[in-house]
C-alpha cells in the first residue's frame, strides 16, 4: 500500500512539471483560441464581446479565403510530389548503391542543412532566383541574348525555397524504411529470374511504403501552415491562407477572425492525420 | 551478367546525390560569398571585403538580438532537458494509467503547424496578463523542445534495461545514489544529446518568437525576418554565415562523437 502510494508520488513528481507546463503553453492557449474564434471583437480594453459565428461564417461567404485555402492545400500538394520525386531516387541511391563508408558521410550531409536556421536558407534563394542572381546569370552565360530570368516573387520560387526546406526529411524518412529491406529478397528474386522494374515495383516500393508515408506527412502539413517562406520569396504572389491568419494577428489586429482561420486550419490539418495515422501508426517506433 | 547493370545504377546514383547534393549546398554557398562581396546590390564581380563583418559588429540590434537567442535557447536547454528527462524515466521506469494518452500529448506540439501554436499563445498570454516578450518565448520554446527531450532520452532510456539499477539497490544504494552513480552516467549521452536538440530547437524557432516579440525586443530570426522585408543587406548575409557555419560544425563535432544519423557501417540493407 505504501510502496504503491510512493510510486504514484514519484510518476506524479516526474511527469507533473513537463505535463503542466505543456498544459499552460500548448493546450490551453488552443482552447482560448477557439473560445475567441466565436467572439465578436477581442475582450481586451474594456470591449464587450458577444458570441458570434460570423468568423467562420465569413470563411463560407467570402471566395477569397476558400481561394486562398485552396492555394495552401495546392502548394502543399506541389511541393510534397517535387521531394518525392527528388527524394525518393536519393534515398533508394544512398540505401542501395552507396557503399557504406560512404553513405554515412552522404546522408550526414544531406541533413546537414536542415540544422542551420530555416529563415536563413529561405533568405540564401533570393541571392540565387533575382533578376541577375545567380541562376539568371548563369542562364544567360548558357544561352546568350536570352531575356532576363526574374524567379524571385513568383509562386515557382516559393515552391523551390520550401522543396529545399523539406527535402532533407523525406529523403531521411525513405532511407530509414528502404535500408531495412532484407537484402536477401531481392537475391532470391533475383535468382527466380525478376527483372530490376519488377524487383522495384513488388519488393523495394510496397516495404518502402512506411517510410515514404511518414515524409509526406512531415512535408504536407507543415507546407500547408507556411507563411514566412511565401511572404520572402513569393512577395505578391505569396498570399496563402498563412500569411492571411499572420496578417490578422500583426497587421489587421483582428484576432477573432485570425483565430477563426487558424481553427479552420488545424481542422484540416487533423484530418489529414487522421486520415494517415493506421499507416503512421504501423511505422511509429513501439514502446 | 548482372556486373554492368550494377555499375551504371551505381554511377546513375552518384550523378543523381551529387545534383542533389549542389541543389542543397548552392544557395547557401552564394549567400555566403555574398558575405564577402563589396556590392550592396550582390552585384557581381566578386570584389572580396570585410566590411559587412565590421558594420556587423557596430549593429547594436542585430549584437542585442543576438544575446536574446544565445541567452533563450541556454535558458530553454536547462529547463526543457531537465523537466523531459524526469517524464522519460517516468515512462521508461513505471507503469501507470493514462500513460498512453500522456505519450499521444506528445504530438500535438510537433505535428500543429507552429503558426497556429504561435497565434494561440498570443491570444492566451495576452489574454490572462502573461503578455509577449522573452519569458514568455521561453514558455513557448520549452514546450516545443519538450516532446523532442523526451523521445530521445526516452529511446536511450529502453537501449537499457532496469536491472543496473536493480543491482545498485540490492547492493545497498539509496534511491539519490543509484540516480546519481548508476542511472545517470549510463543516461549521460542521451541526455546531451537531447539538450543539443533543444538548444537547436530554440535557437533556430523563428514563428513563435515572431508572435510573442513585443516591438524593441527580438531575437536573431525575428530580427534577421524584419531586415529582410526592410530591404535585403550583406550584413544579414553576414550574421546568416556566422549562424551557419557554428550550427554545422556542432553537428559536425556530435557526428564525430556519436557518430548519429546512420546505420553502423556493416549493418543495414545493401
Amino acid at each position: 500500500m505504501l510502496r504503491a502510494r510512493r510510486r504514484t508520488w514519484a510518476v506524479l513528481g516526474l511527469t507533473g512539471p513537463a505535463y503542466l507546463w505543456l498544459a499552460v503553453a500548448i493546450f490551453l492557449p488552443l482552447s482560448a483560441m477557439l473560445y475567441f474564434s466565436f467572439l465578436t471583437v477581442a475582450p481586451f480594453g474594456g470591449r464587450e464581446a458577444t458570441a458570434t459565428l460570423k468568423h467562420y461564417q465569413a470563411f463560407l461567404d467570402r471566395d477569397f479565403y476558400q481561394v486562398l485555402t485552396w492555394r495552401s492545400l495546392q502548394l502543399g500538394l506541389h511541393v510534397t510530389f517535387w521531394c518525392i520525386v527528388i527524394g525518393y531516387p536519393a534515398a533508394l541511391a544512398l540505401a542501395r548503391h552507396v557503399p557504406g563508408r560512404w553513405r554515412e558521410a552522404l546522408l550526414l550531409m544531406v541533413v546537414l542543412p536542415f540544422w542551420s536556421n530555416a529563415l536563413v536558407r529561405v533568405f540564401s534563394w533570393t541571392m540565387v532566383l533575382r533578376e541577375g542572381g545567380l541562376l539568371d546569370s548563369a542562364v544567360r552565360v548558357i544561352v546568350p541574348g536570352m531575356e532576363s530570368l526574374d524567379l524571385l516573387f513568383t509562386y515557382d520560387a516559393i515552391v523551390i525555397g520550401l522543396v529545399h526546406s523539406f527535402l532533407p526529411y523525406m529523403i531521411l524518412t525513405c532511407y530509414v524504411s528502404l535500408q531495412a529491406i532484407d537484402g536477401a529478397l531481392i537475391e532470391a528474386a533475383r535468382t527466380l529470374g525478376a527483372s530490376g522494374w519488377v524487383i522495384f515495383r513488388r519488393i523495394i516500393l510496397p516495404l518502402s511504403v512506411p517510410g515514404l508515408f511518414a515524409g509526406v506527412i512531415l512535408t504536407f502539413v507543415p507546407v500547408i501552415g507556411s507563411f514566412m517562406e511565401a511572404r520572402i520569396l513569393g512577395g505578391r504572389a505569396g498570399t496563402l491562407l498563412g500569411t492571411v491568419i499572420e496578417d490578422q494577428f500583426t497587421v489587421v489586429f483582428n484576432w477573432p477572425r485570425g483565430a477563426a482561420l487558424s481553427f479552420i486550419l488545424l481542422a484540416i490539418v487533423l484530418l489529414i492525420l487522421a486520415v494517415a495515422w493506421p499507416g503512421l501508426r504501423r511505422h511509429l517506433p513501439q514502446g | 551478367m548482372f556486373r554492368p547493370r550494377r555499375d551504371t545504377g551505381a554511377a546513375l546514383a552518384g550523378i543523381w546525390l551529387a545534383l542533389i547534393l549542389g541543389f542543397l549546398y548552392l544557395p547557401i554557398a552564394v549567400m555566403v560569398v555574398m558575405a564577402f562581396n563589396e556590392s550592396v546590390l550582390y552585384e557581381l564581380p566578386f570584389k572580396p571585403t570585410t566590411v559587412w563583418f565590421e558594420r556587423l559588429a557596430e549593429n547594436e540590434r542585430l549584437l542585442r538580438a543576438s544575446a536574446n537567442s544565445v541567452g533563450l535557447a541556454l535558458a530553454n536547454t536547462v529547463i526543457a532537458t531537465a523537466l523531459g528527462t524526469m517524464a522519460a524515466l517516468a515512462f521508461a521506469r513505471y507503469t501507470f494509467r493514462g500513460k498512453t494518452l500522456l505519450r499521444l500529448l506528445l504530438f500535438p506540439p510537433i505535428t500543429i503547424p507552429w503558426l497556429i501554436i504561435g497565434t494561440a499563445m498570443l491570444v492566451m498570454f495576452f489574454w490572462i496578463g502573461i503578455g509577449r516578450g522573452l519569458h514568455a518565448m521561453l514558455l513557448g520554446h520549452v514546450a516545443l523542445s519538450l516532446p523532442y527531450v523526451v523521445v530521445v532520452v526516452g529511446a536511450r532510456l529502453a537501449s537499457f534495461g532496469p536491472s543496473l539499477e536493480e543491482a545498485a539497490a540490492t547492493l545497498g544504494a539509496n534511491p539519490w545514489q543509484t540516480f546519481r552513480r548508476v542511472t545517470l552516467p549510463v543516461l549521460a549521452p542521451g541526455v546531451v544529446a537531447a539538450a543539443l536538440f533543444a538548444f537547436a530547437v530554440s535557437f533556430d524557432q523563428f514563428v513563435i518568437s515572431y508572435f510573442l516579440a513585443p516591438p524593441g525586443v527580438s531575437t536573431l530570426p525575428v530580427e534577421i525576418y524584419s531586415a529582410i522585408r526592410k530591404g535585403f543587406t550583406p550584413e544579414v548575409n553576414a550574421i546568416s554565415s556566422i549562424i551557419i557555419i557554428i550550427s554545422m560544425g556542432v553537428v559536425l563535432l556530435f557526428a564525430r562523437l556519436y557518430r548519429f544519423g546512420g546505420a553502423p557501417a556493416d549493418g543495414g540493407g545493401r
